[in-house]
């Protein structure tokens, strides 16, 4: 039986810098088991909101559960530890390890990363997963590489392939497309169709509205730190505010209308 | 050539013994975890002075005396990191400069000279175990072209099996799962927080083994002679740092290797000055060594131009930017 429950729900989720509201976010739910896609107009508080999800930074308030657990107040790693792991738009992959070793940093299996067992060595059934994931990413003859030998493009692909060696339920990805050229998206988006079909939940950030179009089941639209709309693709994506926060026709006017309309109730 | 024997007699001498293991213990920060400690001096301090004083003044034997002062080593360790880890990282290097001139300073002032034997130091009256248990027969011996008294042998003797030893340990931990995490911090510590690593546990964890280990070379450092406030300098950390550069950081030999050129380096220069002395090109030993650390300075500045991985260093891994 499905699970129609959203997997993540935050309320009243606010932080501001200094004045300025990044995030304003009244209410927020991601469907579970789908491809949910977050656009919006740069500066609309997007990576803010990932950064406040995964703990990265802390809202003035807010509250959020993760499957029915609350998540607000614990640190990133912990956050990571219970099944939501994220990449950053700017990429961050360990530049002086090679590609395997950035992939079995992200397993699960941590007897021997602590101190008092290092002797523990990498599973070799780790070993296996990562070979066959970087396959996947067509990263496999790359693996013995120092990773800052990796393009920018391979480099979105590792972290990817990192995040998914973490078998998390949910996947936060900050602009995987970003920077990466046409045949590379092209593959990139099926690899999110695929976690998609591993039973994962993905929550990406895109700035395209052909892949948002093409690969989302769900899209949530920000602007100025709130959610202003959200839906299926086809509907979100014809409505006139949201074509005017990206093509800029009456970008200003329409959006303050739509605030000022969302204020009025 | 009495010239280069005398210099290449540093290679086994129990100071470059002990400058090596504080530098592999800086290598476990700085060259494997990103840390910056500019204070390792400090930690081979709490070391030479927590021995000389738990056996001096506490009267304790000397494993026990040992295991007090790895305590101390590691209430150091955290008493810094504790409060400063989870900031950026140049709040560690200004805490870790500043706490190891405060003990410095506080080891040569009057006020503790009970204890410390304040501007004096302390003479060395707590290695009778050393001296008790050496095998070697007494007088002077040759081994190859150099003597030794037998007590300076068989403490450099002790000095090197300690270093092998702690070496060996922090092979087997840097290439372990543990060791590969410490290297994942340090090149992004936020990609280690992305992937549910206790980032600020794995920093504390080397922050104290590194400690230790320089603690355990502040003991060896203090054996052959005796305990003196001034050689606990800055310099003594830099020093240090050279070495890794020199030898090549986040390499496990790499601290050892560094030490042996360095300190063989030091006496070459020095044994030139004496010659330029006798021979009349400085009017004294003083205004030679001055020439003597310019020396030093031109080939370290040739050293970071032509092989800035150091000897050991992988040269591949920089010739991209790390990020």
């Amino acid at each position: 039986m499905r699970d129609d429950t959203p997997i993540l729900v935050a309320d009243n989720v606010h932080r501001h810098f200094a004045g300025v509201t990044a995030v304003d976010v009244e209410h927020l739910e991601i469907p579970r088991g789908r491809i949910t896609a977050l656009i919006g107009p740069n500066g609309a508080g997007k990576t803010t909101l990932f950064n406040l999800l995964t703990g990265f930074d802390k809202p003035q308030t807010g509250t959020w559960t993760f499957d029915g657990v609350p998540l607000h107040g614990l640190a990133p790693w912990q956050v990571a530890r219970r099944g939501m792991v994220r990449t950053f738009q700017l990429t961050k992959v360990l530049g002086r390890l090679t590609v395997l070793e950035n992939m079995l940093l992200g397993s699960k299996h941590r007897a021997g990363e602590r101190l008092l067992t290092f002797w523990r060595g990498p599973d070799r059934h780790d070993q296996v997963r990562a070979m066959e994931i970087l396959t996947r990413f067509k990263l496999d003859t790359k693996a013995g590489d120092y990773a800052a030998s990796l393009s920018g493009g391979q480099r979105k692909l590792l972290e990817m392939a990192r995040a998914v060696m973490n078998e998390p339920r949910l996947v936060m990805l900050d602009e995987p497309m970003a920077g990466v050229n046409p045949a590379l998206t092209q593959s990139l988006l099926h690899h999110i169709k695929d976690l998609k079909a591993q039973g994962m939940t993905v929550l990406f950030v895109e700035h395209d509205m052909h892949m948002v179009r093409f690969v989302a089941d769900w899209v949530i639209v920000m602007a100025e730190g709130r959610v202003i709309a959200e839906g299926a693709p086809a509907s979100v994506l014809s409505s006139a505010a949201v074509v005017d926060a990206y093509l800029g026709a009456h970008h200003d006017t329409d959006l303050r209308s739509l605030i000022a309309e969302m204020d009025a109730k | 050539m009495d010239i280069l024997w005398n210099s290449l007699r540093e290679i086994i001498t129990p100071t470059t013994a002990a400058y090596a293991l504080a530098a592999i213990g800086l290598n476990v920060h700085f060259g494997f975890t990103g840390l910056l400690n500019f204070g390792q001096a400090g930690f081979v301090a709490v070391g030479a002075y927590g021995f000389a004083i738990a056996v001096m003044t506490f009267g304790l034997s000397t494993p026990l005396a040992i295991a007090v002062t790895m305590l101390l080593a590691a209430g150091y360790a955290l008493l810094l990191g504790v409060p400063t880890l989870r900031l950026r990282a140049d709040y560690l290097a200004i805490v870790t400069i500043a706490a190891a001139e405060i003990i410095r300073f506080g080891l040569n002032s009057s006020a503790f000279a009970q204890w410390t034997g304040g501007a004096n130091g302390l003479y060395n009256e707590y290695s009778d175990w050393l001296k008790s248990s050496n095998p070697y027969p007494s007088g002077t011996l040759t081994l190859g072209p150099w003597t030794f008294t037998s007590n300076d042998l068989w403490i450099a003797t002790v000095d090197w099996i300690v270093v092998a030893a702690v070496a060996g340990g922090i092979y087997l931990l840097v290439n372990s799962p543990w060791g590969r995490v410490l290297k994942g911090i340090r090149e992004d510590e936020h990609a280690m927080l992305s992937l549910g690593k206790n980032v600020n546990l794995y920093k504390l964890q080397a922050l104290v083994i590194g400690g230790l280990i320089g603690a355990l070379a502040g003991i060896l450092y203090v054996q052959p002679t005796s305990v003196q406030p001034f050689d606990f300098g800055t310099r003594m950390t830099f020093n240090m740092y050279t070495m890794l550069i020199l030898g090549g950081a986040a390499t496990v030999f790499g601290p050892v290797l560094g030490s042996m050129i360095f300190w063989v380096v030091m006496r070459f220069t020095d044994e030139l000055v004496g010659l330029g002395v006798q021979a009349g090109l400085f009017d004294n030993v003083t205004q030679g060594s001055q020439l003597r650390f310019v020396l030093v300075g031109v080939a370290l500045v040739l050293l970071v131009v032509f092989r800035p991985q150091g000897i050991l260093g992988n040269r591949t891994e920089l010739t991209f930017d790390a990020r």
